[in-house]
């Protein structure tokens, strides 16, 4: 089987010269280890016991209750993955390819953190030396993060141009990719970037879906009715998604970063932005007329990007998922209701997803099922401050 | 039924193209190319302008960049000069209206990255390009197997594609690319992005050999290259120099337009003399 390079018009490798060789050798490694048994046999031992896979699906009854949901609410526990979220999955994926490939050094990308400290976590695991460029605005909100990729003896590098975000910190590990491509992998954690990176991503995130679908069938008896996750690049939306995409009566939710409303400063590419290229790939891009990137807002780091991944800007043209949106405001409220209705404080990325949930109550086939894609531990400086609530005596 | 007039090539000669005028300057030097790189609207638009009106006297052909916001192959300087451009609202229009200016000079070629060439339509750019002048264009994100689209649109319009080798490019590839490239081949001297220094070893040297080897079109080389020394140095192996990030460093040093007009003229003179010599 070969390895996805294009979703429809969209996908492709955009990128210097200096780096097609190297894209050429991770997608020959991709392709041979794929499905090779002591691969996947490595990689399911460490999904097991060090990730702590299967994750559970939980029915979270009380936010049913809260929200007037007429069907049940399930969501599926990416935040109980060790370091906090799904970026692990592929994180441990490509560390192996990277070690397969004879790679001594891995660079990352982050917004969140989450992707940084479950780098620099497989990265530590496996002894390889790994960086990770970080916006300086993000290092400032995701703080906690920040010192966890620093204790697991990462380098953070703080990243000063355009906004200080996720764009800008992609672009400086492309480079740093481009400049030391030799003994380098850098691995993305969006589901975004060159080909063949979307598609590792994916197939690596696509374990959430695949897990979710069976979980659903055995534990419920029946597929969601809907499926909801939040979108930045869009790695833990694709990987659920990916269990359903041929369950044709299963509807497949994408919820974007609203921002300030999409009248304002906002991330959602899919909603306001057109095709164009971005890191790498051909892809909906939030853009001026001239193709100058435009500056993405979200309250949430993970969700502050003006792209998004080619896959889904396939399913969105093919009308097969549905991509909405919801506000700051919306999400934040949305992350304090999870927190004290169910005892699970949701990142603010994930929250997105619920507050569309909670908002969309009434349109909703059930059960809905909701990627909770990490956990807010990192978000609670952040969260805090616009919620009113600190650690004052 | 509409009646039709005679096409334009029928009454006027067919007018050269931008890969047949950037033949012919490599054919008519008897000597390696000097191609400096003027980023479009840095400091500001009127300097760049008169930027490469001063190197247009020394250079071969002359390279002006479009600023973008995301400029994945080049380090800090250009990245720098080109925020500068967008933070005053330099538009590509304004940088192919440098172009335009420079006609009846050395051939231009434009570097641009990829989304502002589809951003209003490949086709709309390029003969926007055409009529400006342009000779060729260099799309430092578009490798020749993405090149598809553009490199008919460009062969329509009359401008060169030129595509980029890097010192990762095996054989094969720079077969490829030096069959694909219209122009010459712009060969990026060191593994990494723009701004950086290069050092003439055998590793360029054998990188530089097997470019000409495997390329029929000339080969430039540019990326890290600073001094006159450089220069000759590339010269004596390759068809061509570029110029670019030190260029923009000392425009950026220079303590006033005036003493940046005079460092450029300078700084000109004396690479052209280098690769004369």
């Amino acid at each position: 089987m070969s390895v996805t390079m294009r979703f429809g018009p969209y996908g492709g490798r955009y990128v210097p010269e200096t780096v097609i060789g190297a894209l050429d050798e991770l997608t020959a490694a991709f392709e041979r280890y794929r499905d090779e048994p002591e691969f996947l046999g490595e990689l399911g031992e460490l999904l097991g016991h060090y990730v702590g896979r299967p994750t559970p699906i939980y029915r979270a009854r009380r936010l049913e209750e809260a929200w007037d949901l007429s069907s049940e609410l399930w969501l599926k526990r990416e935040d109980l993955c060790h370091t906090g979220a799904h970026k692990i999955n592929n994180a441990l994926g490509q560390v192996l390819l990277a070690q397969r490939m004879g790679k001594q050094r891995i660079i990352a990308e982050t917004g969140a953190g989450q992707h940084g400290v479950a780098t620099a976590t497989a990265s530590a695991l496996l002894g390889l030396e790994c960086r990770v460029y970080m916006g300086r605005t993000d290092m400032h909100r995701q703080r906690l993060n920040v010192i966890r990729m620093r204790m697991l003896g990462a380098e953070v590098m703080p990243v000063d141009s355009g906004s200080g975000t996720l764009k800008d910190a992609t672009s400086e590990a492309i480079r740093d990719w481009v400049t030391n491509v030799e003994h380098t992998h850098y691995i993305i954690g969006s589901a975004v970037g060159p080909a063949p990176y979307p598609e590792i991503v994916a197939h690596f995130q696509s374990i959430i879906g695949i897990e979710s679908r069976a979980q659903m069938l055995d534990e419920v008896g029946v597929l969601p009715g809907t499926v909801v996750a939040c979108v930045g690049g869009g790695s833990n939306a694709i990987g659920i998604f990916r269990g359903f995409l041929d369950d044709p009566d299963v509807a497949l939710v994408g919820v974007e970063a609203g921002g300030e409303g999409l009248g304002g400063l906002h991330g959602a590419s899919l909603a306001k932005g057109s095709p164009g290229v971005l890191h790498g790939s051909f892809s909906y891009l939030l853009q001026d007329p001239d193709g100058q990137v435009a500056e993405a807002h979200s309250v949430s780091a993970g969700l502050d990007y003006p792209g998004v991944g080619p896959e889904h800007s396939h399913l969105r043209d093919l009308g097969r998922v549905t991509y909405s949106n919801a506000t700051d405001e919306a999400a934040l409220s949305a992350f304090l209701e999870c927190s004290r209705r169910e005892g699970l404080i949701p990142a603010l990325e994930t929250s997105h997803a619920l507050a569309y949930v909670r908002d969309s109550a009434a349109t909703l086939a059930g059960p809905v099922l909701v990627c909770l894609s990490g956990r807010g531990d990192k978000d609670v400086d952040q969260a805090g401050a616009a919620l009113g609530i600190d650690a004052s005596a | 039924m509409s009646i039709r007039l005679a096409p334009r090539w029928a009454l006027t000669p067919v007018p050269e193209s931008g890969a047949e005028r950037l033949a012919r300057t490599f054919r008519d030097a008897d000597r390696p190319l000097f191609v400096p790189y003027v980023m479009g609207g840095y400091p500001d638009l009127e300097s760049s302008a008169r930027h490469a009106a001063i190197l247009a006297e020394h250079a071969d052909i002359i390279e002006l960049g479009i600023p973008f916001s995301d400029p994945l192959a080049d380090g800090p300087t250009i990245q720098a000069a080109g925020q500068v451009a967008l933070d005053a609202g330099v538009r590509p229009w304004d940088v192919l209206a440098i172009a335009e200016g420079l006609k009846g000079g050395p051939p231009v070629v434009v570097m641009t990255y990829f989304n502002t060439v589809i951003a209003h339509g490949a086709s709309d750019f390029l003969g926007r390009a055409a009529d400006a002048g342009v000779a060729g264009i260099i799309i430092p994100d578009l490798p020749v197997d993405e090149a598809g689209d553009i490199r008919t649109a460009a062969r329509a319009s009359g401008v060169a594609l030129i595509a980029l080798a890097a010192p990762t490019t095996d054989d094969a590839r720079m077969q490829e690319i030096g069959e694909q490239s219209e122009g010459f081949v712009y060969l990026v001297a060191v593994t990494g992005v723009t701004g950086g220094e290069m050092t003439m070893d055998d590793r360029l040297r054998s990188l530089v050999d097997r470019a000409r080897r495997h390329i029929p079109v000339p080969v430039v080389v540019g990326f890290g290259v600073r001094t006159p020394e450089q220069a000759r140095e590339i010269g004596d192996i390759a068809d061509g120099v570029v110029i670019a990030s030190e260029i923009i460093r000392r425009i950026g040093d220079a303590p006033d337009p005036a003493a940046a007009d005079a460092m450029v003229e300078q700084f000109g003179a004396g690479i052209s003399a280098a690769l004369r010599a």
